[in-house]
This record gives C-alpha cells, sequence and structure tokens, in this order.
C-alpha cells in the first residue's frame, strides 16, 4: 500500500547492499508478523480467541484508535507531536450531539459537523505550531484543556444522547457487509478505519501534501530555503489531521450513541503507542499508515486476547508497556544495521 | 527479527504464567466489569466477590477502566468478557445505556447479568446490588443539621452531575435538607470529579467565598479527602465535615475530629452480593428487583463498633 519512494529515505547516498531485514518493508512485515503470533498464541491457548463475534470485538476496539494513529502518524512524520487528539476526538462529538440531538438537525449535518470541527481545531493547532512558533508538544497540550474544557461547557458535563437521530448507531455499530454476507458482520466502523487509511496512504504516497509531510520531518529548513511556504503546508497537514480526528469523533460517538465530555484523556498516547509500535520514528520524516494501522489491531489484539485468557488486569498493564518497548527496541536494532 | 519475536512472546508468556493461573483452576469463573481499578472502593468491592468466590467454589475475575469517564474501554472489557460465554456476569454500567447492544447479545447466549453499583436503561439485568444513594444522602443531612443546631449554611463538593451516585447522593441531601430543615441553607454545589487535588482547591475557594460557612459535604472518598484538606489547608475550624465511604485518609480525619463522620457504603457486601445472585440466577432463582447492600452512619464514636469495621475499607 505505502511502498513508493519518499523523500525521507531518498536523500541519503543508498547503502551498497542492504539486507533484507533492514528495510522498512521488513519493518512492517515485521510488526505484521508479530500481529499474526499473537493472535495465533491466544487462539491456541483459548478456544473462545478466534469466534468471529470476538474478532470483530477486537476490531471495534482498534477502530477509534486506529483512526487516532493515523491522525497523529501525519504529524509525527512532520516531526511534531499532537497530545489533543483524544479530547479534539470528544469535542467533534459533542458538537455533532449538539446539531443533532439539541438542534435536531438531519444525520449527514452531523457528520459534516464533527469532520468540520475536528479541521478546524486541527487547523488552531497548526497556525499555533507553524505560524506562532510554538513547540507542537505545548501547542497541542494547550489545545488537549482547551477542548476538554470546552467539551464540558458545551454539554454541562453530561453525556448527549443520540436516541433521536434514528440510523446515528449505524455510522459504527451497522454491518453494510453482514447484510451481503451475514457470515461475516464486519461492522461499519472498521470499514471506515481501514478507508480512512487507503484515502491517507495515498495522500501520503501520492501527492504533494504527502511528499511533503515527510520533507518537513526530515529538512524543513532545506525545504523553506528552497521557497516552499512551510507554515502553509504545515497548517494543511494539521488541518488534514483534524479532520480524521473528526472521524474518529463520529465513530465513538456511534458506538457508544452518546457523546461523552469527560472522556478522550489518555486515548492520544494509546494513539502515539500504536504509530510507534508501527515504525514511525518519533524523530519524524518516516512512517507509514499501515504500520500505524497494524499498531493500532497489535494493541487491540493484546488487551483483548489477555482479557480473554483471564490474565489479571495488574499484569495486561505490564504487558502493554512491555511490547511498546520491545517494538521500538526493536526498530532502534533494525536502524542501527541501516547505518 | 527474532530478538523482536521472543521478545514479544516472552513477555506474553511472563504475563500469562503470572497472572492466568488462580483464575483458571476453578470450573466455574464469573467475571465482574467494573467501573473502576485502582481506587479503593473498587477493591473492596473486589474483596468482597473473591470473598463470595471462596465461599461458593467459584473463580472471579475483576476488570474495570482506568478512570470512570472511558466508556467505551469499559465496553471492550465487557466484549472479552462475553467471548468467554461465562454462565453469568457482573456489570457496573458506567453509562447507563452504551453497553445495551451487548447485553442484548448476553441475553441472547443465556448469560445472566447482575448489574452492581448502578443499574442500565434496561430489564436484561435479573437484579442490581447497590446502595440506596438517596436515602443514605438523606441520613448524611439529618446529621449535618443535627450537628449545626437546625440552622446555618452547607456548601456540597460533589464528585460529579451525570452518574447516578453523584447525581443521587447530591439530590438526596439538598433535598433532605430543603423538606425538613427551612434554616438551612447551601450556599453553592461544585463538584470536582472525585479527584482529591481539584477537590482541596474547590474547597478552599468556597470557604474563601463564605466566611461564615458552617458545614460542608464532601460526596465521595476523593471529595470528601479533598474537602479535609482544603479545610486543613485554610486552617478553619468549627467546620461541620460530612464525609461518604471510607479509605484510610478519612478514617483518620474522623478520629482526629476534623471530620464529624461519614456515610458508608458496603463494598465488600457489593461484590459479595453480586456474586451471590449471579449463582443464584444460574440456579433459576427468583430474585428482587434491586438487593439493597445497606449504608451506615459513623463517626469517632462508633468507628471502632464490629459492624463498622467490618464494612470501612483501608
Amino acid at each position: 500500500m505505502t511502498d513508493t519512494l519518499r523523500p525521507g529515505t531518498t536523500t541519503g547516498p543508498a547503502p551498497e547492499r542492504v539486507s533484507f531485514f533492514a528495510t522498512a518493508t521488513a519493518q512492517r512485515l515485521l510488526a505484521f508478523a508479530s500481529l499474526i503470533v499473537m493472535v495465533i498464541v491466544f487462539s491456541v491457548l483459548s478456544p473462545n480467541f478466534m469466534q468471529t463475534s470476538n474478532i470483530i470485538a477486537i476490531l471495534q476496539a482498534a477502530s477509534v484508535n486506529g483512526v487516532l494513529a493515523i491522525a497523529v502518524t501525519l504529524i509525527i512524520i512532520t516531526g511534531g507531536i499532537d497530545l489533543s487528539v483524544g479530547t479534539m476526538m470528544t469535542f467533534c462529538a459533542v458538537v455533532t450531539g449538539v446539531v443533532l440531538t439539541n438542534m435536531g438537525m438531519p444525520l449527514w449535518t452531523g457528520v459534516i459537523a464533527a469532520i468540520l470541527t475536528g479541521a478546524c481545531a486541527g487547523f488552531a493547532s497548526g497556525t499555533f505550531v507553524a505560524r506562532m512558533m510554538i513547540p507542537p508538544f505545548i501547542a497541542t497540550l494547550g489545545m488537549m484543556m482547551i477542548l476538554r474544557g470546552l467539551s464540558l461547557i458545551t454539554t454541562g458535563a453530561r453525556p448527549i444522547y443520540f436516541n433521536n437521530t434514528p440510523g446515528f448507531d449505524q455510522i459504527s455499530r451497522g454491518s453494510l457487509v453482514g447484510q451481503v454476507f451475514p457470515s461475516v458482520p464486519v461492522p461499519n466502523g472498521v470499514l471506515i478505519l481501514f478507508a480512512v487509511a487507503i484515502a491517507v496512504s495515498f495522500i501520503l504516497n501520492r501527492t504533494v501534501l504527502g511528499r511533503y509531510t515527510y520533507a518537513l520531518g526530515s529538512n524543513e529548513e532545506a525545504m523553506r530555503l528552497s521557497g516552499v511556504n512551510t507554515a502553509a503546508w504545515k497548517t494543511a497537514i494539521y488541518t488534514l489531521a483534524g479532520a480524521i480526528v473528526g472521524i474518529a469523533g463520529l465513530l465513538i460517538a456511534s458506538r457508544l450513541n452518546s457523546a461523552q465530555p469527560a472522556l478522550g484523556m489518555g486515548y492520544e498516547l494509546e494513539a502515539i503507542a500504536a504509530v510507534v509500535i508501527g515504525g514511525t520514528s518519533l524523530s519524524g520524516g518516516r512512517g507509514t499508515v499501515l504500520g500505524s494501522l497494524i499498531g493500532a489491531l497489535i494493541i487491540a489484539v493484546l488487551a483483548n486476547g489477555l482479557r480473554v485468557l483471564s490474565v489479571a488486569q495488574e499484569w495486561q498493564i505490564v504487558a502493554m508497556g512491555a511490547i511498546i518497548i520491545a517494538a521500538v527496541y526493536a526498530d532502534q536494532l533494525r536502524r542501527q544495521k541501516t547505518g | 527479527m527474532l530478538k523482536r519475536r521472543s521478545l514479544i512472546a516472552s513477555s506474553l508468556a511472563l504475563a500469562m504464567a503470572m497472572g492466568a493461573g488462580p483464575a483458571m483452576a476453578d470450573d466455574v469463573t464469573i467475571p465482574l466489569v467494573s467501573k473502576g481499578f485502582q481506587h479503593e472502593f473498587w477493591q473492596a468491592v473486589r474483596a468482597g466477590a473473591e470473598q463470595a468466590g471462596a465461599e461458593f467454589g467459584v473463580g472471579i475475575e475483576f476488570v474495570g477502566p482506568d478512570d470512570e469517564s472511558q466508556v467505551d474501554r469499559q465496553i471492550d472489557m465487557l466484549s472479552a468478557a462475553l467471548a468467554n460465554e461465562p454462565p453469568a456476569i457482573g456489570f457496573a454500567a458506567l453509562d447507563t445505556q452504551a453497553a445495551i447492544p451487548l447485553l442484548r447479545e448476553a441475553q441472547d447466549k443465556g448469560i445472566h447479568i447482575v448489574a452492581f453499583d448502578s443499574g442500565v436503561d434496561s430489564d436484561i439485568p435479573v437484579t442490581t446490588a447497590t446502595t440506596d444513594n438517596v436515602a443514605a444522602a438523606a441520613l448524611a443531612a439529618d446529621r449535618m443539621a443535627e450537628l449545626l443546631g437546625g440552622s446555618g449554611t452547607v456548601a456540597v463538593v460533589a464528585h460529579d452531575q451525570v452518574s447516578a451516585t453523584g447525581v443521587d447522593r447530591r439530590d438526596g441531601f439538598v433535598n433532605r435538607l430543603a423538606e425538613q430543615y427551612p434554616d438551612i441553607e447551601v450556599v453553592t454545589i461544585q463538584y470536582g470529579g472525585g479527584d482529591h487535588l481539584t477537590s482541596t482547591e474547590i474547597t478552599r475557594a468556597i470557604l474563601t467565598a463564605n466566611p461564615d460557612l458552617g458545614g460542608i459535604f464532601g460526596t465521595n472518598e476523593g471529595s470528601a479527602i479533598g474537602v479535609v484538606n482544603g479545610v486543613r489547608e485554610a486552617g478553619r475550624e468549627g467546620l461541620v465535615i460530612i464525609g461518604y465511604d471510607s479509605g484510610a485518609a478519612q478514617q483518620d480525619a474522623i478520629r482526629e475530629g476534623l471530620m464529624a463522620g461519614a456515610i458508608t457504603q458496603n463494598p465488600v457486601g457489593i461484590g459479595f452480593e453480586t456474586v451471590r445472585a449471579a449463582l443464584a440466577a444460574m440456579n433459576g432463582e427468583d430474585l428482587p428487583e434491586i438487593i439493597d447492600t445497606g449504608f451506615f452512619w459513623y463517626d469517632a464514636d462508633n468507628i471502632d463498633d464490629e459492624e463498622i469495621q467490618a464494612v470501612l475499607y483501608n
């Protein structure tokens, strides 16, 4: 899906012979292989793991985090970080709740409202980072709090339910696939995750915006000196990431059939974990959507598998931390080999 | 490549070896999907459930999200619990509606759902094991009125305005004062999310704004400890502080005399009754709609009574 050449990897002189294990493709294959190994291990250890309903539960658990991870991937490739995605997602869900439930507008307006709200919030973050030169960590930390506060203010700290908008819960919970193939009721939320992944992969690999995303992360100064308006492009990337977070907001609101204003803190860290497990470098210039997607699936499989095996919750947390460190360490080893 | 794989495999194996053993030893395991995990209150519920598990010979698996806002995480936990098709599941819903599709799935699979701590908007649960929070908070109001001598001003530091427990305790307290004690005025109700520090700051602000304040009611453990901290920091004396639940800090405050007393639920009883109800449902017995697990008033005089010590947790 994402095997085209990228500015970040084509600039330096290519090594004479790069071993297969040191290539970016191998990194993704490794992540994918780890995912498969986990699925096999859990299937062997518990007969209840490999059931259609449980696999669907895993995919559904991965859908919101996966979409958030894709948004964060864009930001991290530019060399930034986004701590606001969790509460931004919540704020988008809240705005959708206001539009659909409080104002009684039709379903499609809620969808537009969520994506537009995310884009506006992303544009604000992008402006802080690219034009006002506030470090991304600080700018998005500020946005995280602002958006959390706004969600609580807008709702009076009470959840907004979507009971008056029939069909809203079908965005995530319904299954178009299930209507055609009743034995595999893959929820729409999962299809949306894959659609977002394909669209963003396309943008990263086939468009100017994508090329500039990698270029910003590898050498922003060179890019600026060659006459590119880096601030404008960077703002555009934050805006795009925000719109994707808006989609995550729709997914979670639809899944819970409500906008929960207090939710969202901590979700940014899980999204970042999925991104780094997927092999995206926190120093920027390198990373793929497919990797982050696999990262989100690894987290979901691990969480679900350990629960199905009745592993004590304390140990589930330990295992999750160990996986993150192991994944990034493997990535370090691979890169040392590359030189 | 091998390194990465073996690291993952070994960390998995480690986690499984250390965690999975005891839960798998029993033939029947009843999962309890709680609202929280590391909080002392929930650990006391867990202790009660495990006590019942040991008594009736079933395994207990207790899980819950990191904090009480993570509605979707709780649903993922419930999904995983359903995958094992246990005969019954205990469930303390964070949101009264969000889990209903999964509860229907449980019903289709013939899994009995026992609600605990708070109910859901559905008739699927066979029963709900919970405290009557309205009555418990009304008792707090009675004590407050008694200690203030029937007149004065009070403030409420509540944990939230969303959950059933937050709303019931606030309303139970405020309504009882309004109905029976017309000379006591509630000057402000503020929400600290049950967070110790936030509740401390709120309390300091309330004290600054109301120099003549007579008493404060903290609606859960975190709120009550926050109130105690705030009053201590501000150096105010003569306030009537009433708390809710227990925990070591609150018990110390009561022994020291800083806190007049508190309402305690029976978290151990909630856990115990949930498991007992699950087993009764599995045996086809009829259950009441609500199992009231009870509450008590405790203060410096009765804190060491056996009956009270049995329901307090540290």
